[in-house]
């Protein structure tokens, strides 16, 4: 059986800068990711972060994830990086299990930091399972990481950061993209994200759903209605719009399965985005040594997932003797930092959400 | 709405209706389904059905989302051949 002291299990920007703290600290780690190369969700996305400068506001998404993933090739002799490989199964000894290429490996180890992000939300409606319906982070991944078109002809349902902005990028990419819907009266994203679209002349249909596709072997057209205020289609506010491809981008979910695997005690928080793990300040689960880093946590900017990426490599690299020489100051310095991201009223429900998910 | 045209699990092709006609002989409990439908236990894991499934047993229990459990995830999370774990038994002797 290998043996290594830190298991990472995502290779996203949480998962990186975990990694790059720990080995900081003096602690080796594994960093395991399912896709074929590491840099996680920002490797797709071309559009500029807010936060601040420890957070690379300003920078694209893109050049964000070649920054983490530079640190960690750095530190090359104590990290190991598997890419294209499974976590199958988290047990409560600390053993993890891997499918790589068809090959079962064993891993024990003396602590886990879970990083596995968060995975698109979908929606039930007649012929939801229409070739041409995506979700919208899908759409971002064909795009940008591909270079493949979705479409030609394209609605995006939801009006969240990643609706806009992923709108923003299909017309940046040439396709026409007819209107944007949202359920709720209120458009969920920030206002600059959507006066970009709105300069562009796309119309943000609030109060309206996706009610049902069409097509044969493929979506050819869509019918689209508005809600009352109990979100029921009001009945003769249908209306046909011809599309090749339907986006759908009604938020995201914790990817918390491994942790339900191994017993750590959970709950459903909707400002979270539903089922997450109980944490301590340290972000440590019900179970000793096992972690938690970025959206498998709740729901959040990658901007935050970084830090708290920072904060769990650093304590358990702690935990397990490795004391950074910088140890007090650093702590502070990312406990602040994830402060100021959560403040401000866009970060209300969050707040809220992380309170009901304390030890 | 036709319900049979409302995919909930896309892994093992389950209908809205399928679903329905389930919740009214009275299995309102995800690990129930799960055993008859098979859902959760396709490709994805129950990433895609989980919060739809979620959502349709508040709906019909008339419980707040928040207190409906949903499945539990065991070992193994993705397919692994038989031939694999015996390999890496072999190599551990």
């Amino acid at each position: 059986m290998k043996k290594i002291d830190l298991v990472i299990i995502g290779g996203g920007p949480a998962g990186l800068s975990a990694a790059k703290m720990a080995a900081e600290s003096g602690l080796s780690s594994l960093i395991i990711e399912r896709n074929f190369k590491i840099g996680g969700q920002l490797v797709k996305q071309t559009h500029m972060f807010f936060g601040s400068e420890k957070q690379y506001a300003k920078t694209r998404g893109i050049d964000i994830a070649k920054i983490l993933v530079n640190d960690v090739l750095k530190y090359s002799d104590m990290i190991e990086i598997m890419t294209g490989t499974t976590v199958v199964g988290l047990y409560k000894d600390k053993v993890v299990t891997l499918l790589k290429d068809e090959k079962y490996i064993k891993v024990k180890t003396k602590a886990i930091i879970i990083a596995t992000g968060a995975s698109e939300k979908v929606l039930a409606f007649e012929k939801n399972d229409l070739p041409g319906i995506y979700g919208a982070g899908a759409v971002q991944t064909l795009m940008n990481v591909h270079g493949v078109l979705p479409g030609h002809n394209v609605v995006m349902v939801g009006s969240g950061n990643i609706g806009l902005i992923v709108s923003y990028q299909l017309i940046q990419a040439g396709v026409n993209v007819l209107c944007v819907l949202e359920a709720s009266s209120e458009i969920g994203g920030y206002k600059v994200h959507a006066s970009k679209l709105k300069r562009l002349g796309v119309d943000i249909k609030t109060s309206h759903s996706i009610k049902k596709a069409i097509g044969k072997d493929y979506l050819e057209r869509i019918i689209i209605g508005k809600l009352d205020d109990k979100w029921e289609f009001i009945e003769g506010s249908e209306e046909e719009l011809i599309v090749d491809a339907l986006c759908i981008s009604v938020g995201l979910s914790p990817l918390s399965n491994l942790l339900s695997m191994i017993g750590t005690e959970m709950k459903y928080v909707s400002y979270l985005g539903g089922l997450v793990p109980l944490i301590d300040e340290n972000y440590e689960t019900s179970i000793e040594n096992v972690f938690v880093a970025g959206d498998v946590c709740g729901v959040e900017e990658a901007s935050s997932a970084i830090v708290e990426g920072y904060l769990t490599g650093l304590v358990v690299a702690k935990k397990l003797g490795y004391i950074h020489p910088n140890y007090d100051k650093l702590y502070l310095d990312f406990k602040a930092q994830l402060h100021n991201l959560r403040s401000g009223p866009f970060g209300e429900k969050l707040r809220r959400g992380l309170e009901e998910i304390m030890r | 709405m036709n319900k049979k045209d409302v995919i909930i699990c896309r892994c093992e092709d389950v209908t809205l209706e399928e679903l329905h006609n389930l919740m009214k002989e009275g299995y309102t409990s995800f690990e129930e389904i799960k055993r008859i439908l098979r859902v959760g236990m396709g490709s994805c894991q129950g990433n895609t059905c989980g919060q739809l499934i979620q959502r349709e047993l508040a709906n019909f229990t008339n419980t707040p989302i928040n207190k409906v459990v949903t499945h539990k995830v065991r070992p193994l999370f993705a397919g692994v051949k038989l031939k694999s774990i015996v390999k890496a038994l072999d190599d551990e002797s």
